[in-house]
């Protein structure tokens, strides 16, 4: 190699590690951050109580209802999504393999609705529930943010499905599957450790999202035990608590947001580890 | 000796077809890739269907599967019957028809789970349940393709820990195991290494005595080797056909004797 190309090498190498390494610096950056600035908030009681009276000027409680409201609407909303979005990208990829042009006008509506920002679909969510006569609730929340999370779960079902390569579904059919048989057996196990990874991006855009529960969701200190009970999440706690004049009050929307990371990093390691296990017998 | 008995048994089997392919035009938009194709596939022998790359081979055993459904682009018109059944025209029971045919590819496609369960999952399809059968039939399948003595004490490990030698016959003792009566090789070997091709050329020596095989290739040796039966294509029509000793000794065509040159 003459001295040119070795430089190119180097000056390649450093650039595509720079970007690489300063992704890893930022998020370590805000995490520290928000760590730093809810530290002193940070407490059991942060987690595990529900907000007493004046807990919004600084007195006693937690975030346990936001908490807890969270986890029951993104749980609800991903479930609902891959209940839709897994056999929709399986038709799409089994059932339409042959129709190039249909395949590709339902991926640019899906592309399309995964570009509407949140608060269209919490505007929408919301006129829908007055629409049926419902109260802002954990059902309408579920509802929002599943509508807002399906596109994404689809799009990247879909994705995932058609890079599986065309000898294994000839080899599913040439053994005398099903369509059916050969999407749900065969390419479902094959794009097992994929489907992983974008349910774990739906939850985690449907746990962080504010815009589409702020009208649909509600807000309450008490923690739902029904479908029609209005809750708490987790961005509308660290919404409200951070436009609080009080500096204590603001820590705690920090505490807030740590905890919501967290969650979603236990979420994340969860993830990788089952998928890791189950992609074992895939072929590469 | 016992060779020769066995060539007197194939013998007799000789006049009898298995598949008969009539009339048979695949267009992919402008362009006719095979051009009204006549073919017999006498029973229990290796027919070679022999040419350069693109010529139509692959595009042909496709159609005879009906794989060809999975292309938008390909339009196939014609008559494939196979024991009178004319499958392309007939609304055929697809999994059925499948069945009848083992299908080997390029490169081997191992379903993403166990050794084990990659020759059980035709099994289990045909609804076999019973323990014992299954356990019995994928050993028999295993020895069949000489792999069980590699991978009796890891059956249940990953079939892609396996190499891509093993992975090859790993598939064709799942396509046995749904008791095919014809196997489909699509350049079966072209991904192997000599020793892994030559353990499935041996292997289809011995299972012509059971099964009638199609085998796609563009090795003119591999032809010479194998083949009971040689059809020469040549940019989707058949140039010559017939027995290899006859074809390979006595080209008729300047073709294939062009081939024969380029291949040696």
């Amino acid at each position: 190699m003459n001295q040119r190309k070795i430089l190119e090498e180097k000056l390649f190498k450093f650039l595509s590690g720079f970007a690489a390494y300063s992704l890893i610096a930022i998020l370590a950056f805000i995490i520290v951050i928000i760590f730093l600035k809810g530290f002193n908030s940070l407490s059991w009681e942060m987690i595990f109580k529900t907000p007493k009276g004046g807990y919004y000027y600084g007195g006693e409680g937690g975030v346990l209802n936001a908490i807890i409201g969270s986890l029951y609407i993104a749980l609800g909303a991903t479930f609902i999504a891959i209940l839709i979005g897994m056999p929709a990208a399986l038709y799409i990829n089994v059932h339409l393999i042959r129709q190039k042009r249909t395949q590709n006008t339902i991926r640019y509506f899906l592309d399309a609705l995964w570009g509407i920002p949140s608060i269209v679909y919490g505007a929408f969510g919301f006129t829908l529930m007055l629409y049926l006569g419902m109260n802002a609730s954990l059902l309408a929340g579920i509802i929002t943010v599943a509508l807002l999370i399906t596109p994404i779960v689809v799009r990247t079902f879909d994705e995932v499905l058609n890079t599986i390569p065309i000898g294994l579904h000839e080899a599913g059919l040439a053994l005398g599957s099903t369509k059916a048989e050969t999407g749900f057996k065969i390419l479902f196990k094959q794009g097992f450790p994929g489907f992983i990874t974008s349910v774990l991006l739906a939850f985690g855009r449907g746990i962080g999202d504010a815009a589409s529960v702020l009208f649909t969701a509600g807000y309450t200190d008490l923690i739902p035990v029904n479908l029609d009970e209005p809750a708490a999440t987790l961005p509308l706690a660290i919404f409200f608590q951070l436009g609080s004049p009080i500096p204590e009050v603001r820590e705690r929307a920090f505490a807030a947001a740590a905890i919501l990371t967290i969650i979603i990093l236990i979420i994340s390691l969860g993830a990788r580890i089952i998928s890791k296990r189950y992609s074992k017998s895939n072929i590469k | 000796m016992i060779e020769t008995m066995e060539q007197a048994n194939t013998e007799v089997n000789s006049d009898t077809s298995i598949l008969k392919v009539h009339n048979l035009n695949v267009h992919a938009g402008e362009h006719h890739i095979i051009k009204n194709i006549n073919l017999e596939i006498p029973k229990n022998k290796i027919t070679v269907l022999l040419g350069p790359s693109g010529c139509g081979k692959t595009t042909l055993l496709k159609c005879m599967n009906k794989l060809t459904d999975l292309y938008k682009e390909l339009k196939v018109s014609g008559n494939i019957y196979i024991e009178d059944d004319d499958i392309l025209n007939t609304s055929t029971n697809l999994p059925v028809l499948r069945q009848k045919m083992g299908l080997l590819s390029q490169r081997p496609f191992p379903l993403p789970v166990s050794i084990f369960k990659n020759v059980a999952y035709g099994l289990k399809l045909k609804g076999i349940r019973d323990k014992k059968l299954i356990n019995y039939s994928v050993e028999k399948h295993l020895r069949e393709t000489g792999l069980w003595n590699e991978v009796k004490d890891r059956l249940h490990d990953p079939a892609t820990s396996l190499s891509i030698g093993q992975q090859q016959r790993l598939c064709l003792a799942r396509g046995l195991a749904v008791k095919p009566r014809i196997i489909l090789a699509d350049e079966p070997t072209s991904s192997l290494d000599p020793t892994s091709s030559k353990i499935i050329e041996n292997r289809f020596r011995d299972l012509k005595k059971q099964y009638t095989i199609i085998l796609v290739t563009h090795v003119l040796r591999q032809a010479v080797r194998l083949a009971d039966n040689v059809v020469f294509m040549y940019y989707g029509e058949i140039i010559e056909q017939g027995k290899p000793e006859d074809l390979f000794n006595n080209p008729e065509t300047e073709k294939l004797r062009k081939y024969m040159l380029d291949g040696n």
